[in-house]
């Protein structure tokens, strides 16, 4: 099988204009393919890069050098240098992300942020919301909160939106930051069924997974950062 | 307002137009994903060296970009960095001293500037609208909301009156004011009630492009909550494409796409919208996002 | 080089025939000629100072003074009437300074000047009726700027006329204009017909004689010529009506006429008559001979 993702040499330095331009280097050179069905899983001591990779992967981060290109509708995109439309289109079809907090909008009802990545590809707004209920039962959100804006929802209820949110609709390449933290053991346990599930469905995943258990439970292989740096350490970092 | 509101406007939306980009959700197999959508679209604006200036650096210069249908374009920056200057350009009220604006219109690519002002016009109450920082300015403030919300189909022909003010009061539901009120005028309305007669006044005959002023500027915080959900949904909903001034970074996160960031007259950064309030790259830029508490 | 024509006695020894000299004539009729030629576009002119106040027909009579000849029969109404103190003071003021001759039959008038009224009477081709303009622009109401009111007309941008109509139906359950009911002439510009009753509208559609209007202290010219197409605006559930009258003149027994309504006693009777005097008057005389 194809891969869907082949990152060849991404690196991420961040010059802070308003510290003196002091630079920090977070990513040297970082280079690896995915193949659908598999579950990557990211590891690193904490400020390794884990949360910085997966933000440049969604598109949310500028890689500073390298190259990622993505399987999307048949054809390798580029994201290096992609068009905003163009990792906006990526975003509703091909990658999801479950972040590690959940954005949330005034008046947006935690039914509909569950159900807009759906919306958002066309889905009829019946059968998402009928997907978005099971979900939301399956994660053990009680009915009372589903036409509630999240805001003041706990911090594990608002994650557990932001996971059934990330899997309502299927995606080729999964990113899940930290989806276990702050859980529970029976909720920790469905998104864990919920991942399998998915790589079960062909999806590619890359998880940051804090507990061990879990992170052994559902990875395929492991990247760690840190020596993914080490053996790359000596090409020079000076392309912007 | 709640998506379910919106279905009528998607109904006729759809007689209107037929959109037809969209793929099942289903299933992602390589044979029924989508090619990639900007493979075949033609773009909606584009913009190349705009420039008019007031005096150095005062103005808008340089400025090009290329709209697709269906985008949210965020126009970024403190005031007086050129931001509005630049929407009367692509809007066609201002004459750029260089460059160029075009339009497609479904057909032909239009010099916004070359095409005279009839045509001009009849964009502007048709395919285009344009949402003003302060509701007074767009409008009639003498007449009861209903004309205001009929006024651009009866300018486009329309002659029934009960049709329109069938329209009206539906209009008036989709953006949540009580339908008793169609006969007041909108001196009697709040300003978040008037921002959002303002609205459906505009979008009425459904526009494909939508220019918005600061559309939340004047109103106070728990007001702009509600009318950013309801511009949220509606550009969703009819696929509008809009061109956004708007000097909160929160607005524009909320609501664009994309987003250019102005400062002295130029464009010193241009991306998606996330991606340049999380990892802004330009000094002014990481200057602009750091001032501000959370976005 | 001589301007001032050779002209006949004028009764007014001093002044010129019909009070304007003839270079200010020619100027006007240049600026009647253009409004012939664009039915109902307004033509700025270069309006005199006439011997009267603006609001008392100004623009009409130098309209009027411009065209007159010296075998015209020239009729004056205010509101229908000939005997009002308006219409006689400027028929007086053109028997005065160009000396011709007057009627109160419509049907003997070669000019009838008017204010507020179109004659009962058919016109015939060949009669000139020059109505008395306060406030030509249609568009005035919603829009205060010149330049903005003459792009709208240039481009045919008229809309917001019937958002006029529109808030006449909300405020009254019906369009509720009376007078001044703006029309569309020829497929073109919106025109505002001056201040005749609605029930006039219908006169002007494809009328054989040439209506010319003038104001004269916004300084427009207009015209409709000889059967031009006038359609006044309306919506197709509340399509354009005509007033219509329970009670006939008191005086003919006219039903089809446009009436006043007089209150004729200290009780408050009312009654209603004919605002045109010529049309009453006349059917009276035939209905005095048949009985």
């Amino acid at each position: 099988m194809d891969a869907i993702l082949k990152v060849s040499g991404i690196g991420k330095r961040f010059v802070l204009h308003q510290a003196q331009s002091a630079v920090l280097t977070v990513l040297e050179s970082i280079s690896f393919a995915l193949f659908p069905g598999e579950c990557l899983v990211l590891s690193g001591h904490s400020g390794a890069g884990k949360s910085t990779l997966m933000r440049i992967l969604y598109g949310n981060y500028l890689a500073s050098r390298g190259s990622i290109r993505i399987r999307h509708g048949g054809e390798w995109l580029e994201m290096a240098g992609a068009e905003p439309r163009q990792t906006l289109a990526l975003r509703r079809h091909t990658i999801g992300y479950v972040s590690q907090f959940l954005r949330v909008i005034p008046r947006v009802t935690a039914l509909d942020v569950v159900m807009e990545p759906a919306l958002l590809r066309g889905c009829a707004r019946k059968t998402a919301q009928s997907k978005a209920e099971a979900l939301l039962t399956r994660l053990n959100i009680p009915e009372r909160l589903w036409h509630l804006a999240p805001g003041t929802f706990s911090g594990g209820e608002q994650q557990r939106i932001n996971i059934a949110r990330g899997f309502i609709a299927p995606w080729p390449l999964l990113l899940v930051d930290e989806p276990t933290a702050s859980l529970d053991e029976t909720n920790r346990q469905v998104v864990l069924d919920l991942i399998a599930e998915a790589k079960a469905a062909d999806s590619a995943i890359i998880g940051i997974f804090h507990d061990r258990s879990a992170r052994e439970a559902i990875a395929s292989r492991f990247l760690n950062l840190e020596s993914a740096r080490a053996h790359t350490g000596g090409e020079s970092f000076h392309a912007a | 307002m709640s998506a379910l509101s919106c279905d009528t406007l998607l109904e006729s939306r759809a007689r209107r137009r037929a959109d037809a980009d969209e793929d099942s959700p289903e299933n992602f197999s390589e044979a029924t994903t989508p090619r990639p959508a900007w493979a075949a679209e033609s773009p909606l604006l584009q913009a190349e060296h705009v420039t008019r200036l007031f005096g150095p650096e005062q103005g808008c210069q340089d400025v090009s970009f290329t709209l697709y249908p269906g985008e949210v374009l965020g126009l970024a920056g403190e005031s007086g960095s050129g931001k509005s200057t630049l929407l009367a350009a692509l809007s066609g009220r201002l004459l750029p001293e260089a460059g160029h604006v075009r339009y497609h219109d479904g057909k032909d690519w239009l010099d916004v500037h070359a095409v005279g002002e009839s045509r001009r016009r009849t964009l502007l109450r048709t395919e285009w609208g344009f949402v003003e920082q302060n509701p007074r300015d767009g409008l009639r403030m003498s007449v009861s909301a209903g004309a205001n919300i009929g006024e651009r189909l009866m300018a486009q022909g329309a002659r029934h009156y009960g049709k329109l003010r069938q329209a009206a009061l539906d209009w008036l539901r989709h953006v949540e004011i009580e339908p008793a009120r169609i006969d007041d005028t909108p001196g009697s309305f709040s300003g978040g009630m008037r921002q959002r007669l303002q609205i459906a006044r505009n979008l009425v005959s459904f526009p494909r492009l939508v220019f918005m002023d600061e559309p939340t500027g004047g109103l106070d915080v728990s007001v702009q909550a509600r009318i950013l959900d309801l511009l949220r949904n509606l550009v969703r909903e009819l696929k509008l494409s809009v061109v956004l001034v708007t000097h909160d970074l929160a607005v524009a996160r909320l609501l664009a796409d994309r987003l250019m960031v102005m400062r002295r007259s130029r464009i010193v950064e241009a991306g998606l919208t996330d991606q340049i309030l999380d990892d802004p790259q330009h000094p002014y830029t990481q200057l602009l996002v750091s001032s501000i508490l959370k976005v | 080089m001589t301007l001032q024509h050779e002209l006949p006695s004028t009764g007014m020894p001093g002044y010129n025939f019909a009070y304007l000299d003839e270079t200010t004539k020619r100027a006007i009729r240049r600026g009647l000629l253009k409004a012939v030629a664009i039915p109902g576009f307004q033509v700025p002119f270069g309006g005199r100072e006439m011997p009267m106040p603006y609001g008392w027909g100004t623009g009409g009579i130098q309209a009027t003074a411009s065209i007159l000849g010296l075998d015209d029969v020239l009729k004056v109404i205010d509101q229908g009437a000939d005997d009002t103190t308006n219409a006689v003071s400027i028929r007086n003021f053109f028997k005065q300074v160009a000396g011709v001759a007057s009627a109160t039959r419509t049907t003997e008038a070669t000019i009838i000047q008017t204010r507020h009224r179109i004659p009962e009477t058919p016109l015939q081709n060949g009669q000139i009726l020059v109505f008395q303009v306060p406030i030509p622009e249609p568009l005035r109401f919603i829009e205060p700027s010149e330049s903005e009111t003459a792009a709208m007309h240039a481009l045919g941008d008229y809309g917001v006329m019937h958002v006029k109509l529109y808030e006449d139906i909300v405020r009254h359950g019906r369009i509720a204009t009376r007078y001044a009911y703006p029309v569309e002439v020829n497929g073109r510009y919106v025109m505002d017909p001056s201040p005749i009753p609605r029930f006039d509208n219908p006169k002007l559609h494809m009328n054989p004689a040439l209506l010319l209007f003038g104001a004269g202290r916004e300084k427009r010219l207009y015209a409709l010529p000889p059967y031009t197409r006038v359609v006044s605006l309306d919506f197709e559930d509340h399509p354009f009506e005509i007033p219509r009258w329970e009670s006939a003149c008191a005086i003919c027994g006219s039903t089809e006429s446009y009436l006043d309504e007089l209150i004729v006693d200290d009780q408050g009777t009312r009654r209603y008559v004919c605002s045109d005097t010529d049309w009453c008057e006349t059917r009276a005389a035939v209905g005095e001979k048949t009985t």
